[in-house]
């Protein structure tokens, strides 16, 4: 395409002396408009992800201790101290345990939220509303919420006050990580804010499936309920379904705010952002080590996402069909 | 791409140019920078705070920098429980700060981020506490002006006490008997913060130990400190300790609001407790652990320190000079106007009509008595190393022999890279 533009513009067909200003063809300005509307967005990606991701695996090689602009190389040093670091090999466990239990939980009560509100003959905006609302409350406004007035470890913290009501005594929710009744905190407040959006799509998708689907399957004897659930809804929902699941792996992957507002000086409890964030940013500012365990991170996730991609065959164009 | 079509629709060009206009936007967030505003004349200069509790503290602090005259001084109010991550990051860039409070970390020396203060505080050394001057010299040169010292101890409500018929604890295990004696259904015995973190360093001095000794070498891995860490472990594990309250140890609402009937608090809460509790409050330090231990108090405190990397070194000194060597004034108002600082200038403690009696004379006589300062050569790396002995195996049913081998690893790792 581009080739023949330029040629057209380096040598343009001559111009009927018309008295005319010579126009510039539609098909000479595509470039140039492509260039203009991308570029911003192109800038910021260059300056904001890519520049980064450059400076990080430059600072990796770096000790580089309260400063970004290093001059020590340490070679791969960075590299052994992170992969010997069992806070940050423990922190890659602790975020395969959560996602693994927070993907199918949000996936099942956003499903499940959806089939309710679609089955509603009335108020039925007003519950898609209400239930979609914690959406756009914030992560960390929410785990202030939850630590604060919910889950706070006093006679008059809601929780606390419910178990009273049955004789059971107060429970430290977060100080206390045996047991580990944290993980309740953190993956209620996820659902709350996280399963409204979850369950718009699903519902967007619900409405999609045509009636005559679920109409032949009623002559043809399946019984409403499960078994119409089971063979006609579900297996019309797998693409959102396949959407859905990679948005929550990705949410899952990025988990930082609860988990940094909910638990603060603890040894567990830490996915690898939180990790690294210390690591990075905490006490000794260690930039070379924090750079070096994002690089790790980001070949995980590079890894894992091509994997997944090849397994749910998310992304494959039209023409690999 | 070839495939696209080419006709604009005025969908997508609405779409296009409503993004451009948000990053727009955004890219107009980029001037606040925190720097205007200054109402003096000559250079300007950005300090950084810590948010205090006490009311009036922050309108204190824009007061005094109001009245410099020689430039203008911007004030940032920094809120937040993680001060030492914000201040650190904001070190790095343009926008960092030429005038900060923190504690001495030879770290901050040794890596030329702090400047050497020794010409403004070397005139006024001897009205110092010599405590506050050592804990910021290193190899002769002081690199920080300290404007208060906060003692930290115990604050408990006598009347619970008596009616429970138990004298102020003067071991671990009469504070942990203690602890259970006290709490009722609406009140628990004892709080020591949400992480338990306040405690570590009067629990090392209580069994014996130090921190580092005089050659900067480990000195809390001892038995006595392992005795503490499996009697913390106890108590935190008896229900008798108040945990995940609204507010933390450094705010005075757990024994105000009667959730608690001791308290580890600091001095600065005094005022706030007296004005609730009255007199039906007393002090105490932090019991001793083993025999062979001593009761201590942590003499933790603010310092003074000048972005040696900033733009205005000399302007920032200078007016660190003015404010917290000169204007004595200004610091007795700092130190006991708002909560209770203890003056680390001796001339302005001798004056200090507030801390002459009462309860806040029995706090300096702690101070004077069980305190331990701030060691120079305990950087923010070995506190968290200490903090995750505790998480490990007081919050964590860990060992604590091994917890704090992993301890000693980090700790001496870092006591590598700084003293070699």
């Amino acid at each position: 395409m581009s080739t023949t533009t330029t040629r057209d513009l380096a040598s343009p067909t001559p111009a009927e002396a018309t008295g005319a200003r010579p126009r510039r063809g539609p098909r000479g300005s595509r470039t140039l408009s492509f260039w203009l509307f991308t570029s911003p967005f192109l800038v910021g990606l260059i300056v904001f992800v890519y520049v980064p991701i450059g400076w990080s695996l430059y600072l990796s090689f770096f000790e580089a201790r309260f400063t970004v602009t290093p001059s020590e190389f340490t070679g791969l040093g960075n590299y052994r101290e992170i992969l010997s670091d069992s806070g940050f090999m423990g922190s890659l466990g602790t975020f395969t345990v959560f996602a693994a239990f927070i993907v199918p939980t949000t996936w099942a009560l956003s499903l499940g939220l959806a089939l309710l509100v679609d089955r509603l003959r009335f108020m039925r905006a007003f519950y898609r509303s209400v239930f979609f609302l914690p959406t756009a409350c914030s992560y960390v406004a929410a785990s202030l919420i939850w630590k604060m007035s919910l889950f706070n470890g006093v006679r008059f913290g809601l929780a606390n006050t419910v178990i009273g009501w049955f004789g059971v005594d107060n429970v430290a929710w977060l100080a206390n990580p045996d047991p580990p009744w944290y993980w309740l905190v953190i993956v209620t407040a996820r659902l709350w804010l996280q399963s409204g959006f979850y369950m718009i799509l699903f519902l967007a998708a619900l409405q999609n499936i045509p009636p005559e689907l679920y109409e032949a399957a009623a002559i043809d004897g399946a019984k409403p309920g499960w078994q119409t659930f089971r063979y006609i809804t579900l297996p019309q929902l797998r693409a959102t379904s396949t959407a859905v699941i990679l948005l929550l792996l990705v949410a899952a992957y990025q988990a930082f705010d609860e988990f940094f507002n909910l638990l603060s000086k603890t040894t567990w409890g830490r996915p690898p952002l939180v990790e690294l964030y210390y690591t990075a940013l905490g006490q000794d500012q260690n930039y070379g080590k924090g750079s070096a365990g994002a690089v790790v991170l980001t070949v995980l996730i590079c890894v894992v996402t091509l994997l997944q991609g090849r397994i749910m065959g998310f992304g494959r164009g039209e023409e690999a069909k | 791409m070839s495939a696209q079509s080419s006709n604009w629709d005025r969908r997508s060009i609405l779409r296009a140019a409503a993004g451009l206009a948000a990053a727009g936007s955004l890219a107009a967030c980029g001037g606040n920078n925190g720097r205007g505003g200054g109402s003096g004349s000559g250079d300007d200069l950005v300090q950084y705070f810590h948010a205090y509790g006490e009311p009036g503290t922050e309108q204190a602090v824009r007061r005094y920098a109001k009245a410099y005259s020689k430039a203008g001084v911007t004030t940032q109010w920094i809120t937040g429980s993680n001060f030492e991550s914000k201040l650190f990051a904001s070190l790095l860039t343009k926008q960092a700060p030429d005038v900060f409070e923190f504690h001495p970390q030879i770290q901050l020396v040794r890596s030329g981020q702090v400047a050497d203060l020794t010409d403004i505080i070397e005139p006024v050394k001897d009205d110092f506490n010599r405590a506050d001057i050592q804990s910021h010299t290193v190899d002769g040169k002081i690199y920080g002006v300290r404007m208060i010292d906060d003692p930290q101890f115990f604050f408990y409500r006598k009347s619970l006490l008596e009616k429970a018929g138990i004298q102020p604890p003067s071991t671990l295990d009469e504070l942990i008997e203690a602890a259970a004696r006290l709490t009722t259904d609406k009140v628990k015995g004892l709080f020591l913060g949400n992480d338990l973190h306040a405690v570590i360093n009067p629990l090392i001095w209580s069994a014996g130990a130090d921190t580092l000794d005089q050659k900067n070498q480990v000195a809390y891995h001892t038995d006595g400190v392992v005795e503490g860490l499996r009697k913390m472990r106890t108590l935190f594990t008896g229900g008798h300790l108040l945990l995940d309250a609204p507010a933390d140890f450094w705010d005075p609402s757990a024994l105000n609001q009667g959730l608690c009937a001791i308290q580890f608090c600091g001095m600065w809460a005094m005022p706030q407790f007296q004005q609730t509790l009255g007199d039906d409050l007393g002090i105490m330090p932090f019991p001793k652990v083993t025999d062979a231990g001593k009761p201590s108090v942590y003499n933790g405190g603010w310092s003074m320190f000048v972005n040696a990397k900033g733009g205005n070194v000399e302007a920032a000194k200078e007016y660190v000079k003015w404010l917290w060597i000169d204007q004595k004034k200004y610091q007795e108002d700092w130190a006991t106007s708002y909560g209770f600082h203890i003056p680390p200038r001796t001339s302005i403690a001798g004056s200090a009509a507030k801390l002459k009696s009462g309860l806040p004379a029995e706090g300096v006589k702690l101070f004077n008595q069980y305190g331990h300062f701030d060691n120079i050569g305990w950087t923010q790396a070995m506190i968290t190393a200490t903090e995750n002995v505790f998480a490990d195996c007081v919050r964590k049913g860990g060992d604590p022999e091994a917890a704090l081998d992993k301890c000693d690893g980090t700790v001496n790792a870092e006591l590598k890279k700084l003293f070699g």
